[in-house]
């Protein structure tokens, strides 16, 4: 899950992680009376979860989501620019998001950038500490060109962030005197951070050291462990819908696990490893697949109707696949979902179904005696084949 | 011989008076599996299926049963408490099934393990099942979800991330009249007791198994660092196949560790690494099973 930069702000703050003054606003007025507790200097930004904002352009023609300002007026003019507007960036799609808050902050002068992420690496089992003397860039380009410019620390798991360890990526930053402290305690906060909210990641991009010799996060990019969510009522309550895929939304409703894509091939399958695959043998044999749907293991009868109505709400899907290795799952469980969801929604395009496994002569009777019409398939090429020559017919 | 499980090991389950962990201890037992112990805290004194005792704590299981495996079907926000129980009480074998364990549990569950005798399998994985000799693979150890009849006793190691991708390929096989000596469902999580190279190793070894079947997905390297071994070191032939190759990179697809980030982990760069160790990848998933039957010659 990931939260807007001014929600991520507010987690630097109660975490001791220091960052520039600010605060978020929803209306011209607040984004007003927030600049003018700043003065001069003023940074607004549109809060979208995608990057590249600042070389974004808004659908009513304004060109960037980031500008600086030097007064309260003008702050209060550009937020006007741009809440409520709907800002494209390289991430965002052609459709873009709508901005519905800004961020003003105070646009601190910058005297050198930095990196600093902590990140869950899976291949050492523990946190991982990444810091660089290049920040405010692409941190790929930085591994690609100057590899050496990039520190890793690894933390042991139940040991935790060591003094040593501090120093060391310290020292390797170059930072000396007030602002190794400076650094040191911003460490510190970020990893109890990362801890404490079950994050996989947390990036700032840049950290920057300033004339007055701050160490401030100027930027903050977090991803949490989903799995995690339910001991963190206040994170989850971050989470906003309006930045994801509507169909997914709904899908989350149903605990349907689907991602939307462009294809228009829809899938329903039992099981992530399978629905993966299912993609992979559609366009393996021309096609492209809509989605990725993964039912699990136990899904009931209504499960697979809602399924079936996600599916069907998406004016891009030209035939459907059902791929069902029942293991454990009653194949007829799956057949009495697609048959009560084509009672509910008019089925007008080819339905392939593959059943496989578990009671799967009474899934296949099921199907068989309702007036569903649907073209069976034995195996999975063939569920593909017939999925993908139906469209073309 | 098979590996980690056979017909006689004496299996326990954490969790076994939940829907999700009664169904399939039912199953195990259906399936003519060894389950002897039950553990779920405050029902201890209790019968499962009015044969299998019910004990509060592992350790009193594990003393008053001999099990050496336990399978886990504690819910998530309990399963890391659980593992560690396990470990505590000195079995052999853990074998984790319950999805949703949050990564920073398992990380500590993890360093918390370094060093002690027990394996783990999974967590968020479909378990082990060692096939029978009898009608339908029946008197085989079924431990965790996997549908018993689906397997064939014989000759074949399968390994793989995934659970109903690996029914599809365990089905191709038995279809084929290749049965199995064990599978081995390692889980989605991208933390994890048991790699693909550990399990890779164990049917290397086992004299039974003659020939091995990999499945991997999309996120993270194992699928690799297993190639680079089996390069090197495999006497069997092999055959593989990744899931994923269509995912949209940065999106978890379903498992928690299947997931291309920063261009890391990707299928292409998986199927790469095993047809350069000269393992025969299959074409598409359907393909699974005739791919073994290529690389055996």
């Amino acid at each position: 899950m990931n939260i807007h930069e001014y929600q991520a702000k507010e987690l630097f703050q109660k975490f001791g992680v220091p960052t520039p003054n600010g605060r978020v606003a929803d209306s011209a007025e607040e984004a007003k009376s927030a600049a003018a507790e700043i003065g001069s200097n003023i940074v607004v930004k549109a809060q979208v979860h995608a990057g590249g904002r600042g070389k974004g352009t808004f659908k009513n023609g304004f060109k960037g989501g980031v500008h600086v300002v030097q007064n309260a007026d003008e702050a209060a003019d550009i937020a006007a620019k741009m809440l409520g507007q709907v800002l494209v960036t390289h991430q965002t799609g052609e459709e873009g998001k709508l901005v519905s808050k800004v961020m003003v902050a105070d646009a601190v002068e910058i005297t050198k950038e930095y990196y600093l992420a902590i990140l869950m690496d899976r291949e050492s089992r523990s946190p991982v500490i990444v810091a660089s003397t290049e920040g405010g860039v692409n941190i790929e380009d930085v591994a690609e060109h100057t590899p050496e410019k990039i520190f890793h620390q690894a933390i042991h798991p139940l040991l935790g962030l060591q003094p040593y360890e501090v120093r060391k990526l310290s020292a390797k930053l170059g930072f000396a005197g007030d602002q190794a402290k400076q650094f040191g305690k911003l460490l510190a906060a970020l990893y109890r951070l990362f801890i404490e909210c079950d994050c996989s990641m947390v990036e700032i991009n840049p950290l920057v050291t300033t004339p007055d010799g701050q160490v401030l996060a100027l930027d903050a990019k977090f991803d949490f462990d989903d799995n995690a969510l339910y001991r963190h009522p206040d994170i989850a309550a971050l989470h906003d819908p309006t930045e994801e895929d509507p169909r997914e939304v709904e899908a989350a409703k149903y605990h349907l696990n689907y991602i939307g894509l462009d294809g228009n091939i829809a899938c329903l399958v039992n099981g992530a490893g399978l629905a993966m695959a299912t993609m992979d043998i559609i366009k393996h044999c021309g096609g492209e697949p809509a989605n990725f749907l993964d039912v699990g293991g136990g899904a009931t009868q209504e499960q697979v109707t809602n399924a079936f109505k996600i599916i069907l709400g998406d004016p891009k899907v030209k035939a459907i696949l059902v791929n069902i290795f029942g293991g454990i799952m009653d194949c007829d469980v799956i057949a009495k979902g697609i048959v009560a969801a084509c009672k509910e929604v008019s089925l007008s395009i080819p339905l392939v179904v593959r059943l496989e496994g578990n009671n799967v002569e009474a899934g296949k009777r099921t199907l068989a005696e309702s007036d569903v019409a649907l073209i069976s398939a034995d195996t999975l090429a063939d569920a593909a084949d017939k999925a993908v020559k139906a469209i073309a017919a | 011989m098979a590996i980690l499980v056979d017909e006689n090991t004496k299996i326990l389950v954490q969790g076994i008076t939940g829907s999700f962990g009664g169904r399939h201890a039912q199953l195990s037992l259906d399936y003519g599996t060894q389950l002897v112990a039950g553990v779920t805290p405050g029902k201890g004194g209790q019968l499962f299926a009015d044969q299998v005792p019910i004990f509060d704590t592992v350790s009193e299981a594990v003393e008053a049963t001999g099990a050496t495996v336990s399978a886990i079907f504690v819910p998530p926000p309990f399963a890391g408490d659980a593992i560690l129980e396990a470990v505590d009480a000195g079995v052999d074998l853990v074998v984790a099934i319950t999805e949703g364990i949050p990564v920073m549990d398992m990380m500590r569950v993890r360093a918390a393990m370094e060093g002690k005798k027990t394996r783990l399998i999974g967590p968020n994985c479909p378990g082990i099942v060692t096939p029978g000799l009898g009608k339908d693979s029946h008197g085989g150890c079924r431990i965790g979800i996997a549908p018993g009849y689906i397997h064939k006793r014989g000759k074949v190691g399968v390994v793989s991330r995934s659970g109903t991708l690996t029914y599809e390929a365990v089905w191709q096989l038995t279809n084929l009249g290749l049965g199995q000596s064990t599978c081995v469902g390692i889980g989605g999580d991208p933390i994890n007791g048991t790699t693909h190279l550990d399990v890779l190793k164990m049917f290397n070894d086992d004299p039974e198994t003659e020939a091995i079947i990999m499945i991997g997905e999309i996120g993270g390297s194992n699928e690799e660092k297993a190639a680079a071994w089996a390069k090197e070191n495999c006497k069997k032939p092999m055959a593989a196949f990744i899931a994923g190759a269509t995912a949209p990179p940065g999106r978890r697809m379903g498992h928690a560790g299947a997931i291309v980030s920063g261009g890391k982990g990707t299928a292409a760069a998986k199927i790469e690494a095993l047809r350069d160790a000269g393992i025969e990848v299959a074409k598409n998933p359907s393909d699974m099973g005739q791919a073994l039957v290529r690389a055996m010659g």
